[in-house]
C-alpha cells in the first residue's frame, strides 16, 4: 500500500514537478512568525466563509429563478419546499454578514500592527481591492431576492452614479438597462455576482496571499522575523522566530474555525435576520416600484460609508459631495500606506497619539454604522422628545464623519513631522526562547 | 534569408503598427458588449406616452400614475395651497425653476405647471430616487414646524413644497421633474409628449 502510495506521488512529481515545492513554499516550509494572537484568526476565517459562500451560493442558483416575475417567489420557494433550502439560505446570508465581521477585525488588525507598511503595501493594496469586489458583490447579492429593500437599495446605489455631471443619466440608464431598476437589471446582476465577480475575487485573493507570502507576515510586535536571528529546528536558514504554517498554524486556525463555526450555527439556527440586522423586514415583501419602504437602508456593513453619503450636504446644486465621500473614506483606507510616514509598526510600540487616533476611527466608524442604519433617527426622539431630530442627527453624524477623516489627516501630520515619540521596538518577537 | 543585422527600425514599425492594429480590433469588439446594457427596444416601448383620466381628482388629493415604471405625481391643489406658494419663497433653493432640466418651458411658473391647480411631477426625490411621502395639510409636522403642505422624502428627509420646489438645506439637490405632458381635454392629459408635439 505505502509503496504503491509513493509510486502514485513519483507519477505526479514527474509530471508536474512544480507541485510539491508549491505545496512545501505556502504550507510546511512558509514560517510565519510564532507570536500571533486571537487577531491573526481572521484571514483564515475569510477563506472559509468564501468557501461556504461558493459552495452554497451553487446550491442556490439551482433553485433561484433569475426573472423579475419569479425571483421573489422562488427563494420563497427555496425557503419553504426545498428540502434544506432554508440552511442552505441562511447559511448563504448569514456568511454575507459574516464575511464582512471577519473582514473589518481583520483590516483592523492590519491597521493596528502596521501590517500594510513597508513592504507589504501591495498586500494591502490587494486587500482593499478584495474589499472593494466584496462590496459589489454584496450589493448585487443582496438585489437578487428582488424584495422591496432590494428593489430601493439598488436604485439608491444605482443612483449615486446619476451624481456625476453630464454623464451621470445616461450612465445610470445603462446600469439599469432600464429606467428603473427591472428584469434587465436583475440578469445582468446575477450573472454579475455568481460568474465575474467571483472569479474576480478568487483571483484577487491568491495574489493577497502570494503577495504575502514573498514579503512574510507581520506579527503583534511588528518585527521582522526575516530580518532577525537564522535558524530553528526545521531548517537552519529559515528564521529562528518563524513556525511552519502546517501544521502549527491550520492546527490553530483549526480552532478559531471551531468557535467560529459555533457563533455563526446560532445564528442560521436562532436568529438568521439577527434582529433585521442580517436580512432586513422590508425585504419580506415583493419589490414594488410605487412604494417606498418608510427607511431605505443598506445592509449594516454599508452603514458607515452610507452615513458618510448621507451627512454631506449637496451645493452648487450637485449631490456629488456626498459619494465623492463615501468613495474617498474608502480610497483614504487604500492610500494609508502613504499617509502613515511612522517607522514603528506596531501598537505596542507606537505613540500615545496613535492609540487614541485609532480609538477615533473605530468609535466614528461605529457610531456612522450606527446613523446609517438609522437607529440614532429612532434614539434621539425617544431621549430627547422636545429636539429637532434632523438637527441633531446631522450633527451628531457630522461630527462622526470629521473623526473619521481626522484620523487621516492627523495621523499625516503625526508622523510626517514627526511628533510621535515611539518606545523602543524589541530586536525579535517579545515571545522567543 | 540570413540577415545577420536586426533593423531594429523595422521592428520597432511591426511591433507598433500590430499593437494600435490590435488595439482598435478589441475596442471594436468590446463595443457591442458595452451597448448590449443599454435599454433594450423592449424596455424602450415601454417608455411610450400614457393617457390618463384625471376627472375623478378630487381638490386636494394626489393620484399616481406610471409612466416608463415612474411614478408620476398628479395633484388637483386648492386655491388655499395655491397662495403658500409666494411665501415660501425665501426658504427653497430655486423658487424661479430656473433649472431647465427640471421642467419643460411651459412650466417654468411659480405652479410649474400647465394650468395652476393641476400639478404633475414625477414623484421621485431628485437626491437618490426614493418616493416622497405627499404631505399636503398646512400644520406643523414633526420635520417642520412651518409645514406649508408638500412633499416629505423618508429616505434622506428632503422637503418639497406643494410645487415639488425644493427647500434649502436638505439632500437634494433640483426641483421635482416636471415631465413633458399636455391636456387632451378637460380631464384627460397625456404623459410623455409636449403640447406642442400635440398641437
Amino acid at each position: 500500500m505505502a509503496k504503491a502510495m509513493e509510486r502514485l506521488g513519483n507519477w505526479f512529481t514527474e509530471r508536474a514537478p512544480g507541485l510539491m515545492p508549491l505545496y512545501r513554499a505556502h504550507m510546511t516550509e512558509y514560517y510565519a512568525p510564532k507570536n500571533f494572537n486571537l487577531w491573526y484568526y481572521f484571514g483564515s476565517l475569510a477563506i472559509l466563509v468564501l468557501v461556504n459562500q461558493i459552495v452554497t451560493g451553487i446550491f442556490l442558483t439551482m433553485n433561484y429563478k433569475t426573472s423579475a416575475l419569479e425571483a421573489f417567489n422562488s427563494v420563497e420557494y427555496i425557503m419553504r419546499d426545498v428540502e434544506w433550502g432554508w440552511l442552505i439560505r441562511y447559511m448563504h446570508s448569514t456568511g454575507a454578514s459574516l464575511f464582512f465581521v471577519v473582514v473589518f477585525l481583520h483590516m483592523f488588525r492590519g491597521i493596528m500592527y502596521g501590517s500594510f507598511k513597508r513592504p507589504r503595501e501591495l498586500v494591502w493594496i490587494l486587500g482593499m481591492l478584495i474589499f472593494l469586489v466584496l462590496m459589489a458583490e454584496a450589493f448585487m447579492g443582496y438585489v437578487l431576492p428582488w424584495g422591496n429593500m432590494s428593489f430601493w437599495g439598488a436604485k439608491v446605489i444605482i443612483s449615486l452614479f446619476g451624481t456625476i455631471p453630464y454623464i451621470g443619466h445616461s450612465l445610470v440608464e445603462w446600469i439599469m438597462g432600464d429606467f428603473l431598476p427591472a428584469d434587465a437589471t436583475l440578469n445582468r446582476f446575477f450573472a454579475l455576482h455568481v460568474i465575474a465577480l467571483p472569479i474576480v475575487l478568487l483571483l484577487l485573493v491568491v495574489l493577497h496571499i502570494a503577495a504575502l507570502h514573498e514579503v512574510g507576515s507581520n506579527n503583534p510586535d511588528g518585527v521582522d522575523v526575516k530580518h532577525g536571528p537564522k535558524g530553528n529546528r526545521w531548517d537552519a536558514n529559515a528564521p529562528a522566530d518563524g513556525i511552519p504554517f502546517h501544521p502549527y498554524y491550520t492546527v490553530k486556525d483549526l480552532v478559531g474555525v471551531g468557535f467560529f463555526l459555533i457563533i455563526a450555527a446560532f445564528i442560521i439556527f436562532f436568529a438568521p435576520t439577527f434582529g433585521g440586522w442580517f436580512l432586513e423586514h422590508d425585504n419580506f415583501t415583493p419589490a414594488n416600484n410605487l412604494v417606498t419602504p418608510s427607511h431605505i437602508k443598506p445592509s449594516w456593513y454599508f452603514t458607515p460609508f452610507y452615513a458618510i453619503l448621507r451627512m454631506i450636504p449637496s451645493f452648487f446644486g450637485t449631490a456629488i459631495w456626498g459619494v465623492l465621500g463615501m468613495f474617498g473614506a474608502i480610497l483614504l483606507l487604500a492610500l494609508l500606506p502613504w499617509i502613515d510616514r511612522g517607522e514603528v509598526r506596531s501598537v505596542r510600540y507606537r505613540g500615545l497619539g496613535f492609540r487614541i487616533a485609532l480609538a477615533v476611527l473605530v468609535i466614528s466608524f461605529l457610531a456612522l454604522g450606527l446613523v446609517g442604519a438609522g437607529v440614532t433617527a429612532e434614539v434621539i426622539p425617544e431621549w430627547f422628545p422636545h429636539a429637532d431630530v434632523t438637527t441633531w442627527e446631522n450633527a451628531f453624524g457630522r461630527v462622526m464623519v470629521l473623526g473619521y477623516f481626522g484620523f487621516f489627516i492627523f495621523l499625516w501630520v503625526y508622523t510626517h513631522f514627526g511628533f510621535e515619540k515611539t518606545k523602543p521596538v524589541p530586536e525579535r518577537v517579545t515571545t522567543h526562547d | 534569408m540570413a540577415n545577420e543585422v536586426v533593423d531594429q527600425g523595422r521592428r520597432r514599425f511591426l511591433t507598433a503598427t500590430t499593437a494600435v492594429v490590435g488595439g482598435v480590433g478589441v475596442v471594436a469588439a468590446v463595443v457591442p458588449f458595452i451597448k448590449s446594457w443599454e435599454p433594450s427596444a423592449r424596455a424602450k416601448a415601454a417608455g411610450a406616452p400614457v393617457t390618463v383620466d384625471i376627472s375623478a381628482i378630487e381638490a386636494g388629493q394626489k393620484v399616481t400614475f406610471a409612466w416608463r415604471s415612474l411614478p408620476v405625481f398628479v395633484v388637483n391643489r386648492t386655491k388655499e395651497q395655491l397662495a403658500q406658494l409666494q411665501g415660501l419663497e425665501p426658504r427653497l433653493l430655486d423658487p424661479k425653476s430656473t433649472d431647465p432640466d427640471q421642467q419643460p418651458k411651459y412650466a417654468q411658473n411659480e405652479a410649474r405647471s400647465i394650468k395652476p391647480e393641476w400639478l404633475v411631477v414625477i414623484g421621485l426625490c431628485t437626491h437618490l430616487g426614493c418616493v416622497p411621502d405627499f404631505v399636503p395639510d398646512i400644520k406643523p409636522e414633526p420635520f417642520d414646524a412651518n409645514w406649508k403642505g408638500g412633499f416629505y422624502c423618508p429616505c434622506h428627509k428632503s422637503r418639497y413644497d406643494i410645487a415639488g420646489r425644493v427647500f434649502s438645506g436638505v439632500p437634494a439637490p433640483k426641483n421635482l421633474p416636471v415631465p413633458p405632458y399636455h391636456f387632451v381635454d378637460d380631464t384627460h392629459i397625456q404623459i410623455g409628449v409636449d403640447p406642442q408635439e400635440a398641437g
